[in-house]
């Protein structure tokens, strides 16, 4: 047996898991084996004495599965990299490279990916780092970062240029050594959620929720259906909030007024109607293993429902006139280009992914508790040539923001007519992990695909937690994105994609 | 005398009441209330009592370029016509001094931006010698023009010689679009820049400006401040009446100016900034205005008058 299906946030016996040969973990993406399936994530567990058992989960959005599969190394191994032919592998090799000393024979860009040299061998000071460089009459390198003027995270870009063409990006990140998934593992894992939320505390609903499924498939639990509806609103208003902010934003760069400032007050109205379910806009603490902390009345219930009918209806008409004007179509159109074959090979995940034409969407492909129950569905939007927006530019990765809003706040809506037949409860018993599994829980968080996955050990601790962010390889994207493209282009090409610094640096 | 004192008067503060309108209308638009109109003149008050940082890699060119380019910029705006299109200080060919006198201005802001040793502000300095290498020559030419139908080399009687006929009328609408064009880019405005961006990337202005500080930063501020206002000021020289008599005059070209930042606001709040690659294509618009006004003058006038 080459690998196991699972079904979604599934908790197999670690021993269960397959042993296959590297190249055969290739051969599954590939598509020599199994009509090719997407790598989710690729990450080592390390056993006695120096093994390391990697772990491979694949998913097939077209079956809705999952599958998974095992390879038994050891540190200081070396492998043959798979990166070259498949990508998608590039950020989990180096990752393997950097943990476990365990060399990818062959890559072609091993370098650090969250320390100054590599963990399996430490440095103290960042030297050395082996930067690409270029050389040329006219080309230039312009050192962004990593810090920024702006009060934002560290990171550091390096633009190769020619004048003002932006020939290469390399994108460092790695400043924060935070350690979030080394902190999963002290305490039992259904007191996490607080540190869930603080993975990347713009999607502090998706990780919960991530979280929670986890606990939730460790221990056997099902939840209550209206803590399910509870969460998806929850869900789907950190969804429609972020996004009516960065279309703020991506307004904000191109120097274009009145979308700046009529999305950033729509913003306010959706964020604050997560401080009415929660009582945080960020929607911190709704979500708890087993359920949800809160519950809403009729009252409320109606309160927000007319918010979000108003919100979607209000932004509905005013991203029809931003998206038709040609000062901001100049702008967006043809910038900052993925097409469908760069974001399959490289895996972008969520609306960046969606917006080059991939159809990768947890929601529908792999759905969990109220989106099992309560179907969510997609009204494609069509934008002014009558076609859905797919090209991969920004444009695309804006217009998807607004078809997006469109179909969170209208589920929202659904959800939200649901909770008067849900009344069993917002949250059930949490039975504690069970010994010797390995479980995923994977969520769609507004920036896409959000993975959780934990082994526990002979008692039920964990021994080890693994969170995949969906910035992990979209940063890889932008980086792609802004190939061939103007230098001053690339603020807006980053907010398009506006990726998490600290779902990266874990 | 009176008139002098109200231009002096003026140039101290329409400038910066100017970048008040702009950015109160801008607020309005956004549906803010906005900062006072004054504003800009507070900020730069209290940029004055700072102290400013110099870098070290910085050369004597980074600490006099700010002084220097105030001073130029100050001076031609002294040879520019103001009230009743009096200037401070006129003769012969002053509007050759005042075109050259803004050349050294943004000469010394550009190699004190390449100075730092920035990348930024190595880019800013690219983007804007790029674009002066365009709009100069439309400047140069539209004067130019007036220069040679009117016969006069000094500011007051250029504008004050081509008023009537058909050819003042091409002449008023080519120069107000030319010098509405030319306030927009030189004073670093949407659609060519975005004063308000915190982008470095995408800055034009504001990048070059970057490691200035204090009094120097406020020099800098209202050096680009003068220079929007001298284009008010061309505007109104081009287009108020000839007889105007002095207390009307006074009033005029207040109005002018601020009716002048009043639309650049309304330009600003309706429309996206360009993308850099598009902005010379823009300021190819002004070659073409300049280029009109003289096809006009040799149509209309026969050429030399």
């Amino acid at each position: 047996m080459n690998r196991l299906l699972l079904k979604d946030r599934a908790a197999i016996p670690f021993d269960d898991l397959p042993t296959v040969s590297y190249e055969a973990v290739g051969d599954i993406v590939a598509g020599s084996l199994f009509g090719g399936l997407r790598l989710v994530t690729l990450f080592g567990v390390p056993e006695e004495r120096d093994i390391v058992r990697l772990v491979a989960l694949f998913a097939d959005d077209a079956q809705g599965t999952l599958a998974v599969t095992g390879v038994r190394t050891s540190r200081g191994a070396t492998l043959p990299s798979l990166t070259p032919a498949l990508p998608a592998f590039h950020l989990f090799e180096r990752q393997l490279w950097e943990e476990f000393g365990i060399v990818p024979a062959g890559h072609p860009w091993l370098k650090p990916v969250r320390y100054p040299h590599d963990a399996h061998t430490p440095r103290r000071i960042e030297e050395g780092y082996p930067y690409f460089s270029m050389e040329g009459e006219e080309t230039h390198e312009v050192a962004v970062g990593p810090v920024h003027a702006g009060v934002i995270e560290p990171g550091h870009f390096r633009f190769l240029c020619d004048g003002e063409r932006v020939n290469h990006l390399e994108i460092q990140l790695g400043y924060q050594h935070r350690g979030v998934e080394k902190l999963f593992r002290n305490g039992p894992l259904a007191s996490k959620s607080t540190l869930a939320e603080s993975v990347s505390g713009d999607a502090a609903v998706a990780h919960a929720t991530a979280h929670a499924g986890l606990v939730e498939a460790l221990g056997d639990t099902v939840i209550p259906d209206r803590a399910g509806l509870l969460r998806a609103i929850g869900l789907e208003l950190e969804r429609a909030g972020i996004h009516l902010g960065d279309l703020s934003a991506l307004c904000n760069d191109i120097g274009y007024l009145p979308g700046t400032q009529m999305f950033a007050v729509m913003r306010t109205d959706i964020i604050n109607t997560s401080l009415a379910l929660c009582g945080c806009r960020f929607g911190r603490g709704l979500i708890t293993p087993g359920g949800v902390n809160y519950d809403i009345d009729d009252r409320k219930k109606d309160r927000i429902a007319r918010t979000v009918i108003r919100i979607r209806d209000n932004a509905g008409l005013l991203a029809a006139a931003v998206f038709d004007d040609q000062s901001v179509l100049a702008r967006f159109e043809k910038t900052g280009t993925v097409d469908t074959d760069t974001a399959r090979a490289i895996g972008l995940v969520g609306p960046a992914g969606r917006a080059s034409g991939l159809a990768c969407d947890i929601r529908l492909t792999h759905p969990t508790d109220a989106y099992a129950r309560h179907r969510f569905t997609k009204r494609p939007l069509r934008n002014g040539d009558g076609r859905v927006a797919v090209s991969g530019d920004v444009y695309a990765r804006a217009f998807i923001r607004h078809q997006e809003i469109q179909d969170s706040l209208r589920y929202v809506l659904e959800l939200l007519g649901h909770l008067a037949v849900a009344k069993d409860g917002i949250a059930a018993p949490v039975a504690p992990p069970r010994p010797g599994m390995i479980a995923f829980s994977l969520t769609e968080g507004w920036r896409g695909e959000t993975l959780h996955a934990a082994v526990t050990g002979g008692e039920g601790e964990t021994r080890r937690y693994h969170i995949k962010d969906a910035s992990f390889h979209n940063w890889f994207g932008l980086a792609l994105a802004v190939r061939d493209n103007g230098v001053s282009d690339f603020p807006l090409c980053n907010k398009s994609f506006n990726l998490s610094y600290c779902g990266f640096d874990l | 005398m009176v008139a002098h004192m109200l231009n002096i008067l003026f140039l101290l503060f329409l400038p910066f009441l100017m970048l008040g309108v702009m950015s109160r209308i801008k607020a309005l638009a956004g549906g803010r209330k906005g900062p006072p109109l004054l504003q800009p003149f507070f900020d730069m008050l209290k940029l004055l009592r700072k102290g400013a940082v110099v870098s070290r890699v910085t050369s004597w060119v980074f600490t006099v370029a700010p002084s220097l380019a105030l001073a130029a910029t100050l001076t031609a705006l002294l040879l520019a016509p103001g009230v009743g299109r009096a200037q401070v200080i006129s003769f012969d060919g002053d509007i050759v001094l005042c075109l050259y006198l803004l050349g050294l201005a943004k000469f010394f802001q550009l190699i004190s931006a390449l100075d730092t040793g920035s990348a930024f502000e190595g880019m800013g300095a690219g983007r804007e010698a790029l674009f002066s290498v365009i709009v100069e020559p439309s400047l140069f030419l539209f004067a130019g023009t007036l220069a040679l139908v009117s016969g006069a080399t000094s500011f007051g009687a250029l504008f004050t010689l081509a008023q009537s006929g058909a050819w003042p009328a091409v002449a008023a609408t080519t120069g107000t679009l030319l010098f509405f064009l030319l306030m927009l880019t030189e004073g670093c405005r949407i659609p060519v820049d975005d004063p308000n961006t915190h982008l470095e990337l995408t800055m034009i202005h504001e990048v070059m400006i970057l490691d200035n500080a204090g009094p120097d930063l406020a020099f800098l501020q209202y050096a680009a401040a003068l220079k929007m206002y001298l284009f008010a000021l061309l505007t109104a020289a081009l287009v108020l009446p000839v007889d105007l008599s002095p207390l009307p005059a006074a009033f005029a070209l207040p109005a002018v100016a601020l009716l002048c930042a009043a639309l650049a606001g309304i330009v600003e709040s309706l429309v996206a900034r360009f993308r850099i690659s598009h902005v010379p294509q823009f300021l190819f618009l002004t070659v073409a205005l300049a280029l009109i006004a003289l096809a006009a003058s040799v149509y209309f006038r026969g050429g030399v008058a």
